[in-house]
C-alpha cells in the first residue's frame, strides 16, 4: 500500500469515494445477469424509523434480515452512527446497504480529517443522496437500498430528519419518517400518538411501540425476542451527540409495550 | 551545445541538505512527549488555522515543521494512505510503521531526484494500549528515519529545546505537568501564551478515534 500523490489537476480533494476512483476501485454493484428469482434470495433488512423530539432526534430499527421467506439473521444491525452528530438507518438489500453505510462513515471521517472540520448536516445529507444516485443502476436491477438519515444540526441547534428514495431524492421531514417492509404499519403507529415537542423518553417509547406494531403485522420485521435476548436498536442524537440505548433499557420498555397490548392489560 | 559543470555527488547532497535545513530552521519548533494518559504534541504556532499537529487515524497523529504547504500535502497523503488501508483490510491493520516507511521513501525520492528537496521534518506518532505500544517515528527531509522514545523534538535549532526537555522529563507525568514541561522547553526565556500554542493529544484509554485538539481555554487551564 503506497502513499498516494496527486497533481493539482487530478487531486480528489477531501472525498474518499473520489480517492477510490483514482485507484480504480469499483464502488458500484452490477447484477445485470441475475434472474428475478436470484434477487429475491438476496438478504434484505427491513423496518427502520426515526422521529424528532424536543432536544434532537431518535432513530430505531428492528434486527431481522430475510432472504425471500426465510429469516437469515436475527441480530442484524440497521442503525449506525454516521459520525459523532448524526446517524443512519438502512432498509433494503443488506450487502449494498451495509457497504453504503461503511462508505458514508468513511466519507464523513475522511472529509473531517482532510479539511480539519466536519461537513454541515445538510452537506452530510447531500453526500448520502449522491451515494444513492450512484447505486441507481444496481437498484434498478433489484438491489434497492433506502436509508434514513438523522442528525443534530449544530449551527441551527436542532434535530433534523431526511428520507430518501432509490434515485437519491432527498426529502427533509419535519416530524417522523420510516423505511422498509414494515414501514407502513410503523408510520401509522407513530402518527396516532406523535406530538411535536415530545420529550426524548416519550419519543423512544413511541418508536419502540411502532416497531412492535410493524413486527406484529409484517412477517419480515423482527419483534422483541425475549427468548434469545435480542431487541431492536434505538439511538438518540442530541447536542450531546449520538448515543445508543442500553439493551436492558430497551428490554424494559418492550415489556411495558407488551403489557399494554396484552388482552385485558392496560390500554394506554 | 553547452556542457554542464561537473559537481561532485558529495557537494550536490550537501548543497541540498543545507538548503532544506535552512528552510526548516526558519520555522518554529515542536515537541512530542509521552505522559500518563497518552502522547502529547505541542507546537509553538501563533496561527489558529495553519496547523502543524493533526489526526491521521484512530491511534495515529501527524506533526510537521518547515514549509506549511509541503508538510500539509504529506499530512493529506498520510490520511489517504491510512483510510484506504483501513477500508481495504480493517481499522486494526493501520499501523504507524508502514506509514513512516512510506513517508521516508517519498522524502528520500524527492531529495535525490527532484529539483528541490522538501523543506520539512515530520513526526508520525501512535499511542498504544499501554506505554510499550507507543511509537514515534521522526522523518527528515532526506528520508532518514529514527524512532524516538519518550519524547521527540522537531525543528531547525533543537539543541537547546532537547536539553531543556531531557532535564526532569518523566513519561508518567500528568497532562498538566507534561504540558508545562513541554512549553518550558519550547519557550526558553520568553513566556508562551495559550494563543501561541497548538496542542494535540492522543488519549490512551479511548476507543476509536483517540486524537483530541485542545482549545485555548483548556490549554490555559492546564498551564495554571
Amino acid at each position: 500500500m503506497t502513499l498516494p500523490k496527486y497533481d493539482v489537476s487530478n487531486d480528489p480533494g477531501p472525498s474518499f469515494i473520489g480517492l477510490l476512483k483514482t485507484m480504480n476501485e469499483s464502488v458500484t454493484y452490477d447484477v445485470s445477469g441475475a434472474s428475478p428469482e436470484d434477487l429475491t434470495q438476496i438478504t434484505h433488512g427491513t423496518t427502520v424509523v426515526a422521529a424528532k423530539c424536543a432536544d434532537g432526534v431518535v432513530i430505531a430499527g428492528d434486527r431481522r434480515a430475510t432472504s425471500g421467506n426465510l429469516i437469515s439473521y436475527r441480530t442484524m444491525k440497521k442503525v449506525f452512527p454516521a459520525d459523532k452528530w448524526s446517524g443512519v438507518a438502512i432498509a433494503g438489500a443488506a450487502g449494498p446497504a451495509i457497504e453504503m453505510v461503511k462508505m458514508f462513515q468513511l466519507q464523513l471521517e475522511h472529509y473531517e480529517k482532510v479539511e480539519g472540520h466536519s461537513l454541515s448536516l445538510e452537506g452530510k445529507a447531500n453526500q448520502l443522496s449522491q451515494m444513492l444516485r450512484a447505486n441507481l443502476p444496481a437498484a434498478m436491477q433489484g438491489m434497492v437500498v433506502v436509508p434514513l438519515f438523522a442528525g443534530y444540526d449544530k449551527r441551527r441547534e436542532l434535530g433534523r430528519l431526511f428520507a430518501y428514495d432509490v434515485t437519491g431524492g432527498r426529502y427533509e421531514e419535519s416530524e417522523y419518517i420510516s423505511s422498509g417492509s414494515g414501514s407502513m404499519f410503523a408510520r401509522t403507529a407513530i402518527k396516532m400518538e406523535f406530538d411535536p415537542g415530545m420529550t426524548k423518553d416519550k419519543t423512544v417509547d413511541l418508536l419502540i411501540k411502532s416497531l412492535f406494531t410493524a413486527a406484529d403485522d409484517d412477517s419480515a420485521t423482527g419483534g422483541p425476542d425475549a427468548m434469545r435476548g435480542i431487541y431492536p436498536l434505538v439511538a438518540t442524537i442530541t447536542s450531546d451527540g449520538y448515543q445508543e440505548l442500553e439493551e436492558s433499557e430497551i428490554a424494559q420498555k418492550f415489556e411495558r409495550v407488551l403489557e399494554e397490548f396484552t388482552p385485558g392489560g392496560s390500554t394506554k | 551545445m553547452s556542457m554542464p559543470f561537473y559537481v561532485a555527488p558529495e557537494q550536490l547532497m550537501k548543497d541540498r541538505a543545507d538548503f532544506a535545513q535552512k528552510g526548516i530552521a526558519r520555522g518554529r519548533s515542536l515537541v512530542a512527549v509521552e505522559f500518563d494518559g497518552g502522547v502529547m504534541l505541542c507546537a509553538e504556532n501563533p496561527s489558529r488555522n495553519l496547523r502543524k499537529v493533526s489526526e491521521i487515524y484512530d491511534r495515529i497523529a501527524f506533526a510537521g515543521v518547515g514549509r506549511y504547504n509541503e508538510y500539509d500535502q504529506l499530512r493529506i497523503a498520510g490520511i489517504r494512505h491510512a483510510d484506504f488501508k483501513g477500508y481495504t483490510y480493517s481499522r486494526d491493520d493501520v499501523d504507524p510503521q508502514a506509514l513512516a516507511n512510506q513517508y521516508a521513501q517519498m522524502l528520500g525520492q524527492i531529495f535525490t531526484h527532484d529539483t528541490k528537496p522538501l523543506e520539512v521534518e515530520i513526526l508520525v506518532v501512535s499511542v498504544g494500549f499501554d506505554r510499550d505500544g507507543d511509537r514515534m517515528f521522526h522523518i527528515r527531509y532526506d528520508g532518514s528515519v529514527t524512532d524516538e522514545y519518550g519524547f521527540a523534538v522537531l525543528g531547525g535549532e533543537t539543541e537547546g529545546i532537547r536539553e531543556r526537555l531531557e532535564k526532569g522529563f518523566s513519561a508518567s507525568a500528568t497532562q498538566s505537568a507534561a504540558l508545562k514541561h513541554a512549553v518550558k522547553a519550547l519557550s526558553a526565556d520568553k513566556k508562551l501564551k495559550a494563543e501561541e500554542l497548538e496542542v494535540g493529544v492522543l488519549v490512551r484509554d479511548q476507543e476509536g478515534r483517540c486524537f483530541q485538539r485542545l482549545e485555548n481555554d483548556e490549554i490555559t487551564a492546564l498551564l495554571k
